[in-house]
C-alpha cells in the first residue's frame, strides 16, 4: 500500500532521514518508535508530504506521491492524519469540523456529510458535543474528535503523529481504546508513538528508528523481548 | 453667567444656524464619510491581496522551482517597495503628490482624496492582515492539507476566518485612524467636514464653536464605530468560551 524508498530528508545542514526503505501493507498497524529527534515524526510527515522529501520516493497506491505532477490534494483524501496537538479548527464546532473537507471536496453532500458525522460522533461517544466548540472540550475529547474528522474522509490509511503526547495522563486511555478499536476493524494505521503498552498490544510490527534509519523492526512479541541492536536494548531499558 | 450663556448660545446660532450653515456642516459630513468609507473598501482590497501575496511567499517551503516561484518573487518584491514606500513618506505628502503631481490635470477632488488614503490604508491593512495569518497556527494549515483541501481551500475555510479574529482589534484601530486623517483632505481643498469648519470660522471670525463642533462630530463617529466593532468581534469570539 504505501512503499517507501530510499528516504532521505535534510533540513539545512542536518539530515534527519537518512534512507528509510520500508513497506507498508494493507491492514498492517506499524508502530514506530525511536527517542526524540531520531526522526520518526518527520518520516510519517513525509508519508504524505506534509515533508517534503529530499531524496527517495515514495509510492502510494500505486503512485508516486514525490513526482511533482501528482496531485497530492487527492492522495491526502485518501490518508487520514491525526497530530500531537489535535489541530482541529477552533472557529467551527464539532460538527463542523467533521463535515468541512467531506463537504468542501464536494465528497458527499451537506446532508449526507451531517449523517456522517452525527454516526462518527456517535460511536466515539460524544454525540452530544456536536454543537460544542473545541477549546470547551478536554484534550481527550478533542483528540477522538480529530481522529473522527480524519475518518470522515473514509481514509485508506490513518497516520498517528504521537496522538497521546499532548494528554494528560487520564486522558490518553480513551484515545488509545478507539485507536484500539479502529486496528480492530482492520484499518492500516501508522502510529508514532512513545506508548509501549499500544505497541506490544495492537501492533503487528514495530519498527525502531534511530539517526534517521530503521535501526530494527520486528513483530512486537520479540522486538520487545529479544532485542538485538544495542541502541535498541538501551532505549528500551529506559522507558520500560 | 447668564452673559455666559447667552454668548454661547449666540455664537452656536452664528456658527450652525444662520445661513443654514448646519446644511454645510451636513455636506462636510457626507463627503468625510464617503471619502473614508470608499478609501476603506479600497484599502481593505489592497491589504488583503498584498497580505496574501506576502504570505503565500513566505509560507512556501517547497525548494522547487518553476514559474509560479517567479512569478511569486516578482509580486512579492513589487509588494515590498510598495510597503517601504508608503509607510515611509507622510499621509499628507502622498496626498498633496496626487493631487499636484499625479492627478494635476483633473479635478475630481473626491477621488483623488479616496485614492490616496486607500492606498495609504492598504500598507498598513496589508501588515495587520498579514500578522493575523501568521499568528494562526501552523498546525491549522497543516490539518486542512492533511485532510486533502488545496492551499486555497484551507486559506479560505480555515486559516482567514481566523486571521480576520485575530486582526480585527488592529484593523479596528486603522478604520479609526483613517476616518480622522481625512481631515487631511483640506490640502487639496475638498470641503469635507473640517474644511467646512474653516471655512465658516474664517466668516464669523469665531473659533470655538465651529472646531470644537466637528471635534464631537468626529468622536461620536468614532464611539459609534468602535461600538460596532466591539460587536463584531464578540460574535466572532463564539469559539474561544471555555
Amino acid at each position: 500500500m504505501i512503499s517507501v524508498k530510499n528516504l532521505e530528508k535534510t533540513f539545512g545542514d542536518h539530515k534527519v532521514l537518512n534512507g528509510i526503505t520500508e513497506t507498508i501493507e494493507k491492514g498492517e498497524k506499524v508502530v514506530v518508535i525511536g527517542p526524540s529527534g531520531s526522526g520518526k515524526s518527520t518520516f510519517l510527515r513525509c508519508l504524505n508530504l506534509l515533508e517534503e522529501p529530499t531524496g527517495g520516493s515514495i509510492i502510494f497506491e500505486g503512485t508516486d506521491i514525490t513526482d511533482p505532477k501528482t496531485d497530492i490534494d487527492k492522495l491526502r483524501q485518501k490518508m487520514g492524519m491525526v497530530f500531537q496537538q489535535f489541530n482541529l479548527f477552533p472557529h467551527l464546532t464539532v460538527k463542523d469540523n467533521i463535515k468541512l473537507a467531506p463537504v468542501k471536496l464536494k465528497l458527499m453532500t451537506d446532508a449526507q456529510a451531517d449523517k456522517k458525522a452525527m454516526e462518527l460522533l456517535e460511536r466515539i461517544g460524544l454525540p452530544d458535543k456536536a454543537n460544542a466548540y473545541p477549546k470547551q472540550l478536554s484534550g481527550g475529547q478533542q483528540q477522538r474528535i480529530a481522529i473522527a474528522r480524519a475518518l470522515a474522509m473514509n481514509p485508506d490509511v490513518m497516520l498517528f503523529d504521537e496522538p497521546t503526547s499532548a494528554l494528560d495522563p487520564e486522558m490518553v486511555g480513551e484515545v488509545l481504546q478507539l485507536m484500539k478499536e479502529l486496528a480492530d476493524e482492520g484499518m492500516t494505521m501508522v502510529v508514532v508513538t512513545h506508548e509501549m503498552g499500544f505497541a506490544r498490544e495492537v501492533a503487528t510490527r514495530v519498527l525502531f528508528i534511530d539517526q534517521g534509519v530503521i535501526a530494527e523492526q520486528n513483530n512486537p512479541k520479540d522486538f520487545f523481548e529479544h532485542p538485538t541492536h544495542p541502541r535498541l536494548k538501551e532505549f528500551l531499558s529506559k522507558v520500560l | 453667567m447668564q452673559e455666559w450663556f447667552r454668548q454661547i448660545a449666540e455664537d452656536f446660532s452664528q456658527t450652525f444656524i444662520e445661513e443654514d450653515r448646519w446644511m454645510q456642516f451636513l455636506k462636510g459630513l457626507g463627503i468625510t464619510l464617503e471619502v473614508a468609507f470608499l478609501a476603506l473598501v479600497l484599502g481593505l482590497v489592497i491589504g488583503i491581496i498584498i497580505a496574501m501575496i506576502r504570505s503565500a511567499h513566505d509560507q512556501r517551503r517547497s525548494q522547487k522551482k518553476g514559474p509560479g516561484t517567479v512569478i511569486l518573487n516578482i509580486a512579492n518584491g513589487i509588494c515590498v517597495v510598495y510597503l517601504t514606500v508608503i509607510r515611509g513618506t507622510p499621509m499628507m505628502v502622498q496626498l498633496l503628490i496626487m493631487y499636484f503631481v499625479i492627478f494635476a490635470s483633473s479635478q475630481n477632488q473626491v477621488l483623488i482624496a479616496v485614492l490616496a488614503f486607500g492606498i495609504n490604508s492598504g500598507a498598513y491593512v496589508a501588515e495587520i492582515v498579514r500578522s493575523g495569518i501568521m499568528s494562526v497556527d501552523a498546525g491549522q494549515m497543516e490539518a486542512g492539507r492533511s485532510l486533502g483541501l488545496n492551499y486555497r481551500q484551507t486559506m479560505r475555510s480555515i486559516v482567514i476566518p481566523q486571521a480576520f479574529k485575530n486582526a480585527l482589534p488592529a484593523l479596528g484601530n486603522e478604520m479609526i485612524t483613517l476616518l480622522k486623517d481625512t481631515s487631511l483632505v483640506t490640502v487639496i481643498g475638498l470641503k469635507d467636514l473640517t474644511k467646512t469648519a474653516m471655512t465658516v470660522q474664517s466668516r464669523t471670525y469665531e473659533a470655538l464653536m465651529p472646531f470644537v463642533g466637528i471635534a464631537v462630530v468626529y468622536l461620536v463617529i468614532v464611539m459609534i464605530l468602535a461600538k460596532v466593532l466591539s460587536i463584531v468581534e464578540r460574535r466572532l469570539r463564539t469559539g474561544d468560551k471555555r
